[in-house]
This record gives structure tokens, sequence and C-alpha cells, in this order.
């Protein structure tokens, strides 16, 4: 059964080409998918982001439960409202899900997990949480939209009632509050900066109406992994999974070895990858030839070996193409890409390829 | 669903053909195709004097989604290709039957084509 968020009648009304996305009937774009990311990177656009899962975890023992469950370590929150970007592995150093965690008080933390991985997810959270003192409270009632770009917060704040606008557009990066009814955060998926807001399932075909009325483009799923591609930002599932290492995916920075003592699943796993020196690389590639980096397609090192791109697209941004991949261990910034039956050059650069608008890649 | 140019012959592979006055032909893709495959990015073209096979590949289209593969609808020898797509790919999307053709050929076979009812009715039968 594929599963339709609350803005599905505003999608189709709007002309939106849908698409079936980890089972759940999303837009792919409502015209352009170009458009609607130069949009995001020039403006503002809004996305419908309600297949994501929101899992509140409480309770006494919610605190030591997290530190165990995530790679990340939440004892660094020290602040309500304060976000964090974390990896749950596998016993083995896989990773089960990428996700996000606010600490919103004491005993009181929200996960934004996946959708294609919602079931899994939760299943995996609750038998871990066996042994703690906490509650795991799915929140299927919750939607959700991102409004992202350098203007995202100014056009989408008043689709904020008076009492709670400011508050909110006080809000630093990485941070979230409550406003009103609405649950904002300061995070996004895009490079841009922007909000992503939490509200109930029959609100939030009101606050898109206003957001876009405001000026804000509709964008689709397909503007959302460009951008999230030249942002470098991971897609699980793509650039991860539960074969994959955080430490071979670009994620080594969201494990938190301090302190020590703090036992987390899958931390004897990754330690012991940690000193493997021949463990894979991931980088971002751009390609120096016309043409279209693709998922999996094969990269050749030459004297070095065999790698592969997890995630490739065009970049609207570059007017070039380019791609994260996995690529054997070494110091050398050239490798050649297989694209049909041909071998063309591409360099091996370090990500983001855009952060807020601008180009960080030499070209 | 906009009305299909009733002096075009089309194929089941969504590409559209023109008869010239010269005897060649000029191919292209249809608003249906550009549409499913969204914003183009990239088009590999062929080398004029390139002789091609009926069904055999001709051209690469890319958009944001995907790599797609032309069929040259007819034998034959290619004797234009639409320079402008090399920069400007996105022709296709904005003028599938105008400015964004792809390639012309000098037929040496007939071609399998649909006429303008024929591949509407197979539209048609793809919207249900």
């Amino acid at each position: 059964m594929t599963k339709a968020t609350p803005l599905n009648a505003t999608h189709r009304k709007a002309g939106a080409r849908m698409v079936d996305f980890g089972g759940w009937d999303m837009p792919l774009h409502y015209g352009s998918q170009v458009e609607e990311h130069h949009a995001v990177r020039g403006n503002a656009g809004v996305f419908d982001v309600s297949h994501m899962t929101v899992v509140d975890i409480g309770g006494t023992g919610a605190r030591d439960f997290l530190r165990f469950l995530l790679a990340n370590d939440i004892a660094r929150l020290e602040q309500y409202g304060k976000a964090m970007y974390s990896c749950m592995l596998t016993p083995d150093g896989g990773v089960v899900d990428d996700l996000i965690t606010y600490f919103l008080g004491e005993n009181d933390y929200r996960l934004v997990v996946n959708a294609a991985t919602r079931d899994k997810d939760i299943a995996w959270i609750d038998e871990q949480a066996g042994a703690f003192d906490v509650s795991v409270d799915e929140r299927a009632e919750l939607a959700m939209i991102a409004v992202q770009g350098p203007n995202a917060r100014e056009l989408a704040a008043g689709a904020i009632d008076e009492q709670h606008r400011a508050a909110a557009l006080a809000l630093q990066p990485f941070t979230a509050a409550a406003a009103g009814d609405l649950f904002v955060a300061r995070t996004g998926y895009t490079g841009e900066d922007g909000w992503e807001i939490i509200a109930a399932g029959e609100q939030v075909a009101d606050l898109w109406q206003r957001i876009t009325a405001a000026g804000v483009q509709p964008c689709g799923l397909g503007a959302r992994d460009t951008l999230r591609l030249e942002a470098g930002m991971n897609l699980y599932g793509s650039d991860m999974d539960e074969s994959t290492s955080p430490l071979e995916s670009g994620l080594g920075w969201t494990i938190a070895w301090e302190p020590a003592e703090r036992e987390f699943i899958g931390r004897a796993a990754v330690e012991q990858m940690r000193l493997d020196k021949s463990r894979r690389r991931f980088c971002g590639l751009l390609l120096e030839d016309k043409g279209v980096l693709r998922n999996h397609q094969r990269i050749v090192v030459e004297g070095v070996g065999e790698g592969e791109i997890t995630s490739g697209g065009f970049s609207p941004t570059l007017q070039r193409s380019i791609a994260m991949a996995r690529l054997p261990a070494g110091d050398y910034q050239r490798a050649q890409v297989e694209m049909r039956g041909k071998l063309l050059d591409v360099r091996v650069v370090k990500m983001p390829f855009v952060r807020y608008g601008k180009i960080k890649v030499d070209l | 669903m906009s009305e299909l140019p009733g002096d075009l012959q089309y194929t089941k592979e969504h590409e559209w053909l023109r008869k010239e006055e010269d005897g060649s032909v000029t191919i292209g893709i249809t608003d249906h195709a550009q549409s499913a495959l969204g914003d183009l990015v990239y088009v590999e073209l062929p080398e004029v004097g390139q002789e091609v096979d009926e069904g055999g590949e001709m051209a690469v289209v890319e958009s944001v989604k995907a790599a797609s593969d032309v069929y040259a609808p007819v034998a034959g020898t290619i004797v234009e290709v639409n320079e402008v797509l090399a920069d400007d790919p996105e022709r296709i999307n904005t003028d599938p039957y105008g400015d964004g053709w792809i390639v012309r050929l000098e037929p040496s076979g007939d071609s399998d084509t649909m006429s303008p009812d024929e591949y509407q009715a197979l539209l048609d039968e793809l919207e249900d």
C-alpha cells in the first residue's frame, strides 16, 4: 500500500509529478526540478518531508539509552533545543540509519529518522530500549515541511503566529523550539539556511499554502536530492547502509570517541576499523568531461585500485556532473569513471561542492 | 495534454520523425518522452557521416533522473546534428518538436512508424 502525506492533494492540485519513494507517494517536481533547485540556492523553496518519521524518546532512562543507541554522544547537547546528527550502528559497525536528535528537555528527546527505514528503525529502537526505563513514541500524526534558502526564514516567518515569530527567527543554526502548535528547527538538508517545521497533519496544508503564497517555491524530491548532493550530505541507502562503516562513508566526524568509557552499539567494530590503514576513502568527484555521473558507476584509480560512485548526478549550481564515491585508500587527486564503456577523467575533491549558495570547489 | 503535431510520424520509443523535402528525415523525442525524463542536462550526439542501423543507438539524452538511449527509427547516414543541444540540452524540454530536434539523417531503408492518431492511442493507453 502506497502511503500519502497530508499534503498529497495539495501536490496533485499543483500539478506535481508524483513518484513512489520508500512506499510513499511523493512529488518528484512541480514542472522543473532544476528551477526548483535554483530557487532554493537563490531565494527559497519548500519541501514536503512528512514521510520522515518522528520518534519521541522520554523517561528517566532516555539520556542513558540514547548514549547507548547512537554513535554520537547526546551528552554533548547542553542546551534545550540543540540538535545533533548521528548514526545508529549495528554491533558490526554498519549503519542502521542516520538521524537528527533534538534535546527538548530533561528526559525529553525527539528523533527524526528516514522514511524508507521506518519499520526497521522502530523495531531496532524498541529492541534496544528493553533494558532502559524509556518510552518510545512514534508520532505518525505529525507532518513535516522544510523551507530552505537564503530568504526562507524571512518569507516563512509570516506563517508563524505573531506571538512566536520573533523567537522562531532568533533560533541559532542547529537549534529548535516549539512555536505555538508548531515545532521549528533551524536545520535542513540542502546546504542553505532555513527551517524544518513539524506540524499536526491537519494543520500542514494551511501552513504550506501560507508559505507558498509568500513566494516560496514548492520543491520536490528531485531538487532535494541534487541540493543535498551539492551540499555533500549523505543519503541513507545510497551512500551508506548496514554493510558499510561510517568511517568509509564520510561520517567519521559523527562518532564521539570520547569519553572512552561510553559504551555505544558498534563501538568495538568502528574502533577496530579506525586503526585499519587500508580502509576506503569517501570523497567527492567532479567530472572533467561532459556527461553525467550516476550511482554505481565504476571508478578506476590507476595503480591503486577500484571504487564505486554511491550518489551521482548533475549539479545545477556548478553546471557540471558531481558525485560521492567510495574509493580505495591512497593519496591521489585523479581517477577515471567508466561510462558506457569509456573511461573519462574525474577529479577527487573535498566536499561540500556548494554551501550557502557559494561554490566551494575549484572548477 | 498538448496536441500532437499532425505533420510528424512517431515510434513506440517516443521519437518523432519529419520527412523533409530533400528526402532526409529529422528526428527528435516527443513531448511525452521529455516530460517523463525531466530536465535534460546532457545530450551525446553522433558524428555527421556516421551510419546507423534501424533500432541502433544513435544518441544519448541524459536528464537529472537518468540516461536514455535514442534509437534510430530508420537506417541511414547522419547528415546533420543539432549542435545547439551540446550547450543547451534543455531545448528538448522547452521545444521538443522544434528547436529541440536531435539529428537529421539520410534514410537507406523504410521505417515502421505510427501516425499521430496511432501514437495518441498509445499515449492514452499509457495514461490508464
